[in-house]
């Protein structure tokens, strides 16, 4: 099925290619009323509707600050559930403005598919989960384990690339849904169950006993996730690209929702210039003077979208690790706004 | 004359006395009888249903004990509830999960306060249901008339909006569960039935361009998955026109659903005009029918009639591929269930059970009855030809 999606991808490309005198998107969001964003229809903590049929997550929350910014309001969003296989398709066809569903920066994704990938908004890996009965404290203590990986996904070959590298032996047990290795690993056929991180720890939660597991620190792939716009149309880029980096930065200055109003009357230039009190940055980008205050007041900074979605805050106690900002020890990084 | 008598006279073979009264044997009648005869009626029968009944106590049980005695029923409080418990040590279905997530299995996303459209929706449909296969019903033409005329253009208003009127427009992006399944459903059927006929009436006429549309259209369809009719129509058609036409997604897939049915169902009232002897067209010819008339009066309610159980069979058949829309990200029925089971404040090794033998229920009921229907139907209409 794999190469089907990526022919139709290409050629969609390839298409658009043909025909993209297309108008400005923020031009057509705004004269729309609405922002279309694809999501994940069915992640749990990154994008899904809830029992009330509210839109949740990680994902989903970075959509809304990008309404947040141009609208002023969070809620003119539309979010359109797409599938592994029609994700891009819909991006270049113009379905969706901006395709924040989980996906994975890679080389190809930015050349042959025609797309700009914004911004690391979620550093995501294959990691492992042990019974903490195991008393192990890294992935390098698995020699001779046996660990229970879905068929044919990456994940069962960077599983036997991680081994290989580091010399040890490897029993590994496949199966082919994600159910089924995790019910073999619940009953102890396997010492060891990996996926990627971010799935991890919503799976560790179908366990029998969540609380007898442990998640290992070390994390064996990159699984990188990014924001997608299409290619030809830099504004739009630059302001999706800008609104995530802005919530970075906001967390990194202390600005939250609860304490947003009284930062735009700091005296700290950076503060100042994040939230328009100096400069026209946000004009810049074709959006308002206070473009930030907008989106941390209606949405929040990054720290605090992660935290209630997919962090401490939520059902998923997902750790910060790689995600955790440069000065403390992670790996985001937001450029200046100047 | 005389010999003859003492012929019967001294010839024993005629018996004196009254035999001695025995018991009818153990044999045909009675409850033992009757196991004899339909169950143990040889060795291998024998064999065979010892098996089957063996197999039937292997599996029910477990199976009642999972959904029935250890299930849970009630819990607000999420996946706590549906947890081992040192009451429950291994408990089975988690229904308080299903009554949580109830209303998003049938209406999706639709928004909360606008869900009363769905509802007036779901009773019209009813209403046209029952007009519709209810034979005995008053009307019937016009049952006919507002199931396939009023009842598409009133739903369209009712559940897309028209401004107009005060009806908040709703994307079709918002719609999920039970109700999309039913459009779905209800659409392939709906179209199919007329696009049906004419196309099975164009693979049989006489006019070369209109039969080799038909046969192409037809073949074609029908030698491609729907999958692929599905995702041609999702993934491919907004490449191809500019994206203020673009039709919606699930217009796209109810476009490539009715196609896909209409060929089929083309194929399946084929059938039922071949079945027609020459003699019938000859007769409606000699009373001076037109081509139109012909059919009107006397080929298809012939040919429609004997095509009832298969035409039922395809619905079913179409009602249980609706499920394939899940792959081009639209949220039917089990795709609700597929988003609710992964939802961490539910999150217990029983939820994915529950939510796919909630699936499996309502499926088989649904698709049940409608067989049921179709054999009501049959023996009903057959009455004629057992005479």
């Amino acid at each position: 099925m794999k190469w089907v999606s990526v022919a139709l991808a290409v050629a969609g490309a390839a298409l658009v290619g043909l025909s993209s005198a297309s108008a400005a998107t923020l031009d057509t969001v705004k004269a729309r009323g609405v922002l279309n964003c694809g999501a994940n229809g069915q992640l749990p903590g990154f994008g899904m509707p809830d029992a009330q049929g509210v839109w949740t997550g990680f994902d989903v929350e970075m959509c809304r600050a990008l309404a947040a910014a141009i609208f002023d309001d969070p809620d003119k969003v539309k979010f359109i559930p797409l599938t592994a296989k029609d994700r891009f398709t819909a991006l270049q066809s113009g379905d969706v403005d901006v395709l924040i569903r989980n996906t994975t920066w890679t080389l190809s994704r930015d050349t042959q598919l025609g797309l700009n990938a914004t911004m690391i908004n979620y550093y995501d890996g294959q990691g492992f989960i042990v019974r903490k009965s195991l008393k192990l404290n890294s992935a390098l203590e698995l020699n001779d384990a046996a660990v229970c990986v879905q068929q044919g996904t990456t994940s069962e070959l960077n599983l036997s690339d991680y081994f290989r590298t580091n010399k040890m032996r490897l029993k590994s047990v496949t199966f082919a849904t994600l159910d089924e290795a995790l019910k073999a690993y619940d009953t102890g056929r396997c010492d060891a169950y990996t996926t990627d991180a971010s799935q991890l720890y919503s799976v560790r939660l179908k366990l029998a006993k969540p609380e007898d597991h442990v998640v290992l620190p070390e994390v064996i792939s990159k699984e990188p996730f990014a924001a997608f716009v299409r290619h030809g149309d830099d504004q739009w880029f630059d302001i999706v690209k800008w609104v995530q980096f802005a919530m970075v930065n906001a967390e990194e200055f202390g600005i939250g929702q609860s304490n947003v109003d009284e930062m735009v009357s700091s005296a700290n230039p950076e503060i100042k210039r994040l939230l328009g009190s100096e400069g026209n940055y946000g004009e810049q980008l074709g959006l308002t003077k206070d473009w930030v205050v907008r989106i941390v007041k209606k949405v929040g900074n990054y720290g605090e979208v992660f935290d209630r979605t997919i962090g401490q805050n939520s059902a998923l106690k997902i750790a910060r690790g790689q995600n955790a900002l440069w000065t403390k020890g992670g790996l985001m990084y937001a450029p200046p706004v100047r | 004359m005389s010999d003859m008598a003492t012929t019967t006279d001294t010839v024993l073979f005629v018996r004196t006395q009254r035999a001695e009264r025995v018991a009818p044997p153990k044999g045909p009648r009675g409850p033992l009888g009757w196991a004899r005869a339909h169950l143990f009626s040889s060795p291998f029968n024998g064999l065979l249903t010892v098996l089957i009944v063996a197999a039937i106590a292997w599996v029910v049980p477990p199976l009642l004990d999972f959904l029935v005695f250890h299930a849970v029923w009630s819990g607000d409080d999420g996946r706590e509830a549906c947890l081992a418990t040192a009451q429950n040590p291994d408990p089975g279905a988690c229904w308080a999960f299903v009554r949580t997530w109830i209303n998003f299995f049938v209406y999706g996303p639709y928004p909360m306060e606008e869900r009363w459209r769905v509802n007036v929706f779901f009773a019209l449909l009813a209403v046209g249901l029952v007009w519709m296969m209810w034979l005995d019903a008053p009307r019937r033409d016009l049952g006919a008339a507002y199931f396939f005329l009023a009842l598409p253009a009133a739903s369209v208003v009712l559940l897309h909006g028209l401004p107009m009127i005060g009806l908040e427009t709703i994307d079709t992006a918002l719609w999920g569960g039970v109700l999309v399944t039913l459009v779905v459903a209800t659409v392939g059927i709906v179209v199919s039935l007329p696009v049906g006929v004419l196309l099975a009436l164009g693979r049989r006429s006489e006019m070369p361009v209109v039969k080799l549309f038909s046969v192409i259209f037809i073949e074609f369809v029908r030698g491609v998955p729907l999958i692929t009719v599905l995702f041609m129509a999702s993934v491919m058609l907004p490449l191809f026109v500019p994206p203020a036409w673009s039709p919606d997604k699930l217009m796209r897939a109810l476009v490539g659903i009715a196609i896909f049915s209409s060929a089929y169902m083309a194929e399946v009232v084929r059938a039922g005009l071949q079945s027609i002897p020459k003699g019938q067209y000859e007769a409606a010819a000699a009373l001076g029918l037109g081509y139109w008339r012909t059919l009107a009066l006397v080929i298809l309610p012939q040919a429609l009639k004997v095509t009832i159980p298969n035409i039922v069979n395809n619905a079913i058949a179409l009602f249980k591929d609706t499920t394939l829309v899940f792959f081009v990200g639209i949220f039917d029925f089990l795709r609700t269930i597929e988003v609710a089971r992964n939802d961490p404040a539910w999150a217990t090794p029983v939820t994915s059970f529950t939510g796919y033998a909630f699936a499996a229920m309502c499926y088989f009921v649904a698709c049940h009855f409608m067989s049921r229907y179709a054999s009501g139907v049959e023996r009903r209409l057959g009455a004629a030809d057992r005479r």
